[in-house]
């Protein structure tokens, strides 16, 4: 049995992709131009840039 | 969680994702610029565009469009009609040889107002032809297509059992941690946990989506069977309406669109297609709203009459076909919708690549610990905590 703390560190923040992915994927489905298509460009962008900046940018310090 | 269910989900994840890589890298690339599809077509100078006319300019009788489309190809009948979708003032009328399904059709595009022949585009050759036969079928038809199905929902099954490899490869890491400085091959496995892990839900609507749209051709059948047969049980033993004596079009369109106020026409399937009957022109008509733009009301006319026969209901299993299509073409929120869908997409081909990158890698990386021994952190890549829970170091190779 993992103890409970190890949960958040290890899935938040896929979680909160998945969360923003699904709302971004759900409004634009109910908009046409207007505020919906805005918020399904900014909470599918998050993780499209989260991509971006940890898997191409970001660089981590070596350890000693 | 214990070691031997590791090797279990890791032996799930390997063969789910290496069966479908090929294939899904496939989809991948051929989606790509079917995303931009229609941006293509205008750079290609493909599209068709209407002469200027002044607004509010009347349209002709659809009769009088149908017969020129059918002067330019007396040997064939038309199947299908519709306006385009973004031009009120253009129809396109599909010419093949005989009502049923067929890769062999004609195009012809008619000015609404003038009935004049604008274009026939050829929808059937080129590249994004060869994109979208590529894409949707491998040119092999409906059993193409429910092969790439079965290939959709063996990437589920990798995006699930790799969800489960997640945690014991990245308890001792933080998030989008990518170790670049290690050997290449962690620095692949690391790139592939982290671009899998954040467009997970992304990919699991596109997959999903994708493999419920395979089964389009299947669900049509169905939805004949199951609602549309009842309907023609007064028309039983009758052949198809033969041109001659079919009634207006242009009427049998008024009288369906009064059915159905506060819609616009999607496209007109005429006796003896797929869509219809063979006694009855369909008029699929579609919402005004955004969402139930998406969504289509059929109104059966009978085509000697030009009476309204039925107007059902759309069943829910055509409704989720409907509603799922726009999830996985990524074409409904705007070109940075349509960007994003694309970085996206160049995500996936990465998560893919990077796993078979792991796989071939496989024989050359340090085996996989024992579970009784010390822990071997020297490598630097397996995490310092008991082995009892150790993770296999990689998704795809291990556990063969």
């Amino acid at each position: 049995m993992k103890p409970r703390h190890l949960f958040w560190p290890l899935w938040g923040w896929p979680i909160a992709m998945g969360v923003l992915t699904c709302i971004g994927l759900v409004s634009a489905l109910f908009s046409d131009g207007g505020f919906g298509d805005m918020l399904a460009w900014l909470t599918l962008g998050i993780p499209t840039a989260v991509c971006f900046w940890f898997g191409w940018v970001r660089r981590i310090e070596q350890r000693p | 969680m214990s070691n031997r269910t590791i090797k279990t989900w890791a032996w799930v994840h390997k063969w789910s994702s290496l069966i479908c890589t090929v294939f899904m890298l496939l989809l991948c690339l051929t989606g790509l610029p079917l995303i931009f599809h229609h941006e293509i077509g205008h750079l290609l100078g493909t599209e068709v565009e209407t002469p200027k006319m002044a607004p509010g300019t009347p349209h002709a009788s659809l009769d009088k469009v149908l017969e020129v489309a059918r002067a330019q190809h007396p040997d064939r009948v038309v199947q299908f009609a519709s306006k385009d979708e973004d031009d009120d003032n253009l129809w396109f009328v599909t010419m093949t040889p005989t009502p049923d399904p067929t890769e062999d059709f004609r195009s012809v595009a008619i000015d609404a107002r003038t009935a004049e022949v604008l274009a026939q585009p050829r929808f059937d050759e080129g590249f994004m032809y060869v994109m979208f036969k590529l894409h949707v079928d491998l040119f092999a038809g409906l059993p193409g297509k429910l092969f790439l199905g079965f290939m959709g929902l063996l990437l589920l099954v990798a995006i699930v059992s790799g969800v489960v490899l997640y945690a014991p490869f990245m308890r001792k890491l933080d998030f989008g941690t990518v170790r670049r400085d290690r050997r290449t091959r962690l620095k692949w496995l690391d790139l592939h946990n982290l671009l899998g892990v954040v467009t997970l839900v992304w990919l699991f609507v596109v997959g999903a989506t994708g493999m419920i749209n395979t089964w389009a051709d299947l669900v049509i059948k169905y939805w004949q069977y199951d609602q549309l047969s009842a309907l023609m049980v007064p028309y039983q033993g009758q052949p198809t309406v033969p041109v001659a004596e079919r009634g207006s079009v242009q009427r049998s369109m008024e009288v369906a669109q009064a059915q159905a106020p506060h819609t616009k026409l999607s496209f007109i399937a005429f006796p003896g297609t797929a869509f219809s009957s063979p006694h009855h022109t369909t008029f699929f008509l579609k919402g005004n709203e955004p969402f139930t733009s998406k969504l289509l009301q059929p109104v059966l006319v009978d085509a000697k009459t030009a009476e309204v026969t039925a107007a059902p209901q759309l069943p829910w299993y055509l409704t989720a076909l409907l509603v799922s299509q726009p999830l996985h073409f990524g074409d409904y929120g705007g070109m940075p919708m349509q960007i994003i869908w694309a970085l996206l997409d160049i995500a996936t081909i990465i998560v893919l690549g990077s796993g078979l990158y792991l796989w071939l890698k496989k024989g050359k990386t340090v085996p996989v610990p024992d579970p009784r021994s010390k822990p071997e952190t020297e490598t630097g890549e397996v995490p310092a905590r008991p082995l009892s829970d150790q993770p296999v170091e990689q998704p795809l190779g291990t556990a063969s």
